[in-house]
C-alpha cells in the first residue's frame, strides 16, 4: 500500500510537470467540444436542385413551385436541356436534376400518365436517399392536388400518418452529437496517454530502475492508472460543463450511473493503452498503434454512422470496442434519462473487456528483458 | 548535393532498421481503409420497430405485413399497450413505434379516412426523419393499393436515376474521405516526431554544428516519409480497385499528382509541429488530439460542409484534406479531368509552399 502511495506521488508529479502537455491534453479537447457539434449538422434541408422545364405549362410551373416551397430543396437555377442539367450535377453545383419533358401537361390529361426524370448524385447515400424520398412524396402530394382540381370526385380511402418525435422534438442534431464527441475526446486522451506514459519510461530507461525494485507488476500498473483516471474524470466533467454552457445539454439520467460507467470505461480503455505499451519499444510505435485503435474506434463505434447499418461481421468486431458500449450508455442516459437497469448489459461488457485487457497487459509486462 | 544524398540515405537507414515501426507505418493505414470501406455505410435498413395494434382487423394486418416485408423495417415485437413504448425506447432496442387506434379498419372502409400514430425515437434525429419518411412512403403505396379498384387517373411517375453510385453503397463516399483522413494524419504524425526526436536524444546539436545546410536536414527528414506515404497510396488504390470495386475512373497520373501534393502539404504540417514541440509526446499528442476530430469532421465526408455555420466553413478551408477529398471524388469516382480540380490543386500547392517556408524560417531561428 505504501509503495502505491509513493508511486502515485511520482506519477502525479510527472504528469503535472509538463505544462505544454497539460495544456494540450485539456484545452484542445474542450475547444473541439465547443466547435465540432456545430459541424456535425446533418439536416437534409439544403438539397440543391436544377430544373429543366421543357413544357413551360401551368402544371409544370406549379409542380416546380411546390418543390421549391417545400423547404427541403434549394433551387439552383434553370437549364434548357437535360444534358446541361446533368452537367450541373457532375460539377457538384447541384445535387439533383429534374426534367419535366415536353407535352407534360397535355399527355397527363390525354394519356393519364406521364414521367418526369430525376437524376441524383448518389455518392452521398443518405442525401440521395432522402432527396429522392422527399421529391417522390412531393410529387405524390402534387398529384393528389391536381386530381382534386380536375375531377372532384375522388372517393379513394386514405390513411394518414401522424408522427411525433420523442426526446428531441426539435430534431436538433447537436444534442445527439455532444455526448458522443465527448466520449471520443475522453477516449483519445486516456488510450494514448496510457500507452505513451509507459513507453516513455522504456525509451528513457527509467523503467529499468522500477524493474529492479520489488514493486509488483499490478501495483505499478495501478499506479499508472489512477492519475490518468483522474485526468479522464476531470476532462469528462469539464466536457459536461461545456455541453451545458454551449449546447444546453443537461444529462437527464442519474449522475451515479454516468460517473459509475465512466470509471468502468476508463478502466477498460486504460487497460488497452497499457496492453499496447507492452508491445511497443518506441514512442513512435506507441503512437502508430494507438492512432490505429483510436481512429477505428471513432469511425466505427457509432459516433457518426449507425452501427446497425454495418454488415454483421463488422458489428461483431465493434462489440469488442469499449467505446461503442460507452456511447450506447452516454446517449440514452443523457438524452432519454435511461436508468441503471437499461444500460447494465453495456456496463458488463465494458467490465469484461477491461478485465481481459488489463490482465493481458499485466501478463505481457515483463520485468526482465 | 552529395551531402544531401548521403544524408537521405542515413534517414532511410534509420527508418528501415526499425522493422516493427515500418510494419506499422505500412500495415495500419491500409488495414483501416479496407476495414472502413467494407464496414461503414449510411444506409438505414432493418430498423427495429414495435407495433401497437388496438384494432386488429384485416386492414391493419395487411398494412403491418407490408411494413414488415419492407427492407427498411424489422418488426421486432408487438406491444400490448402504448404505455410500454417509453420503457422500450429507454432500453434502446427500438427506433420507432407504430400505433393503430381501435376501429382503424372500419374507419378506412366506411369513412374513407383513418389516422395511425407513429412515434420515433428522435434522440438520433437523422435516423428518425429518415425512417419516418420511409414509413410515409409505404403508407402512400398502401393508399394507392387500396384505391386500385377506383382507378388513379393522371399519374405523374418520377423516374429516378441514382448517378455514380446506383446501389447507394457507402464505400464510394467513405473511401475518398477515409483516404484523405488517414493519409493526412499518418503523414503529419510520422513527420511530427522527426526533428523532436533528435532534440530529445541530443543528436540535434551534432547536426547543427556540422556544415550542413538546414534545408538539407529538413528535406532528408521528409524523404523517407514521402516514400512510405506514396507506397501506401498505391496499395490503397490497388485494394480499393480489387476489393471495393472502386477503380480510378479518371487519369491515374493526375490523381497521383494531386496525392503527392497533398502528402507534401501534410508532411509540412508535421514539420511545423515538430519544430515547435519540446517533446515527442507533446508533438504527437498535438498532432493526434488536435487534428484528428477536426480533420474527420471538416473534410466533409461525414457531414456536408455547406450545412455548417460560417465560422466552421471558413475554418474548413484551412484543412488540406477537404480539398484532397474533392480531388479524389472528382478524378477517382467521376472520372473528370484537370479542368474540374485545378482550383483545388492550386490551393494545396499554395498551402504546401507556405507551410514549408514557415518551417524553414522557424528552423533557422533555432540555429542562432
Amino acid at each position: 500500500m505504501k509503495t502505491l502511495v509513493f508511486l502515485l506521488e511520482k506519477e502525479f508529479r510527472q504528469l503535472l510537470r509538463s505544462k505544454q502537455l497539460i495544456g494540450i491534453l485539456l484545452i484542445a479537447p474542450l475547444i473541439q467540444l465547443i466547435l465540432l457539434p456545430m459541424a456535425a449538422d446533418y439536416s437534409v434541408k439544403n438539397i440543391s436542385i436544377v430544373v429543366v422545364d421543357n413544357d413551360h405549362s401551368t402544371t409544370s410551373r406549379k409542380l416546380i413551385e411546390k418543390i421549391v416551397s417545400s423547404g427541403y430543396f434549394r433551387l439552383k437555377g434553370y437549364e434548357d436541356s437535360y444534358t446541361a442539367g446533368l452537367k450541373m450535377v457532375e460539377q457538384d453545383k447541384a445535387d439533383l436534376a429534374l426534367q419535366i419533358p415536353i407535352h407534360f401537361e397535355r399527355d397527363l390529361v390525354r394519356e393519364n400518365q406521364k414521367q418526369v426524370f430525376v437524376a441524383i448524385n448518389a455518392i452521398e447515400g443518405t442525401k440521395a436517399n432522402l432527396g429522392g424520398a422527399y421529391l417522390g412524396s412531393i410529387v405524390k402530394d402534387f398529384n393528389e392536388d391536381i386530381r382534386l382540381q380536375w375531377q372532384v370526385d375522388n372517393p379513394a380511402p386514405t390513411i394518414s400518418v401522424a408522427s411525433s418525435n420523442w426526446y428531441n422534438p426539435l430534431l436538433n442534431f447537436k444534442l445527439y452529437m455532444v455526448p458522443a464527441i465527448l466520449v471520443t475526446l475522453v477516449t483519445g486522451l486516456v488510450a494514448m496517454q496510457s500507452a505513451f506514459n509507459i513507453v516513455q519510461e522504456k525509451e528513457s530507461g527509467t523503467i529499468d530502475q522500477i524493474n529492479v525494485t520489488p514493486i509488483k507488476k499490478y501495483v505499478f500498473i495501478i499506479g499508472k492508472m489512477i492519475p490518468l483516471m483522474v485526468l479522464g474524470i476531470v476532462l469528462f466533467t469539464m466536457g459536461l460543463l461545456v455541453g451545458w454552457l454551449f449546447y444546453g445539454v443537461v444529462p437527464l439520467g442519474s449522475w451515479w450511473v454516468l460517473y459509475g460507467s465512466l470509471v468502468v470505461y476508463l478502466f477498460s480503455m486504460l487497460g488497452l493503452g497499457f496492453m499496447i505499451a507492452t508491445y511497443c519499444g518506441t514512442q513512435q510505435q506507441a503512437m502508430s498503434l494507438s492512432f490505429f485503435f483510436i481512429n477505428i474506434f471513432n469511425m466505427m463505434s457509432g459516433v457518426f454512422t449507425a452501427v446497425d447499418s454495418m454488415p454483421g461481421w463488422a458489428q461483431a468486431i465493434v462489440t469488442t470496442f469499449p467505446p461503442s458500449h460507452f456511447i450506447k450508455i452516454m446517449r440514452p442516459v443523457v438524452l432519454k434519462g435511461s436508468g441503471f437497469q437499461d444500460i447494465l448489459p453495456e456496463i458488463l461488457w465494458m467490465l469484461g473487456l477491461g478485465l481481459v485487457l488489463n490482465t493481458w497487459a499485466v501478463l505481457n509486462y515483463r520485468k526482465t528483458s | 548535393m552529395r551531402q544531401l544524398v548521403i544524408f537521405i540515405r542515413k534517414e532511410f537507414l534509420h527508418v528501415f532498421r526499425d522493422r516493427k515501426t515500418l510494419l506499422m507505418l505500412f500495415g495500419l493505414p491500409i488495414a483501416q481503409i479496407v476495414l472502413f470501406g467494407f464496414a461503414l455505410s449510411n444506409e438505414i435498413k432493418d430498423s427495429r420497430i414495435a407495433v401497437v395494434d388496438y384494432s386488429k382487423d384485416a386492414v391493419t394486418q395487411r398494412l403491418i405485413a407490408k411494413i414488415g416485408s419492407s427492407p427498411y423495417f424489422n418488426i421486432q415485437r408487438t406491444l400490448a399497450s402504448a404505455d410500454q413504448i417509453d420503457a422500450a425506447f429507454k432500453k434502446g432496442d427500438l427506433k420507432m413505434a407504430v400505433t393503430f387506434p381501435a376501429g382503424f379498419g372500419d374507419d378506412v372502409i366506411h369513412t374513407g379516412k383513418a389516422t395511425m400514430q407513429v412515434i420515433a425515437d428522435a434522440s438520433d434525429p437523422n435516423q428518425a426523419t429518415t425512417i419516418t419518411n420511409y414509413l410515409n412512403q409505404i403508407v402512400a403505396d398502401f393508399n394507392t393499393e387500396l384505391a386500385a379498384g377506383s382507378g388513379q387517373p393522371m399519374t405523374i411517375v418520377p423516374s429516378m436515376q441514382m448517378m455514380y453510385n446506383p446501389e447507394l453503397r457507402g464505400a464510394p463516399n467513405f473511401v475518398p474521405g477515409v483516404m484523405a483522413l488517414v493519409l493526412m494524419l499518418v503523414c503529419t504524425m510520422m513527420t511530427s516526431v522527426a526533428i523532436v526526436r533528435e532534440k530529445e536524444l541530443g543528436t540535434m546539436e551534432i547536426l547543427l554544428v556540422s556544415p550542413f545546410r538546414p534545408v538539407y536536414i529538413i528535406i532528408s527528414k521528409l524523404a523517407p516519409n514521402l516514400l512510405i506515404s506514396i507506397v501506401n497510396l498505391f496499395v490503397i488504390l490497388f485494394l480499393s480497385d480489387i476489393f471495393l470495386d472502386l477503380p480510378v475512373k479518371g487519369s491515374f497520373l493526375l490523381l497521383v499528382f494531386g496525392s503527392v501534393l497533398f502528402i507534401m502539404t501534410c508532411l509540412s504540417i508535421g514539420l511545423l509541429l515538430s519544430i515547435n514541440a519540446q517533446t515527442q509526446q507533446a508533438a504527437m499528442t498535438g498532432s493526434l488530439m488536435g487534428m484528428m476530430l477536426p480533420t474527420m469532421l471538416l473534410t466533409g465526408f461525414l457531414f456536408p460542409i455547406e450545412n455548417m455555420p460560417l465560422a466552421l466553413r471558413l475554418l474548413s478551408n484551412l484543412v488540406p484534406s477537404r480539398w484532397y477529398f474533392i480531388i479524389v471524388k472528382q478524378v477517382m469516382l467521376k472520372g473528370l479531368g484537370i479542368g474540374a480540380i485545378w482550383k483545388e490543386l492550386l490551393i494545396l500547392g499554395g498551402m504546401c509552399v507556405f507551410l514549408f517556408t514557415i518551417s524553414l524560417r522557424k528552423f533557422k531561428i533555432r540555429l542562432q
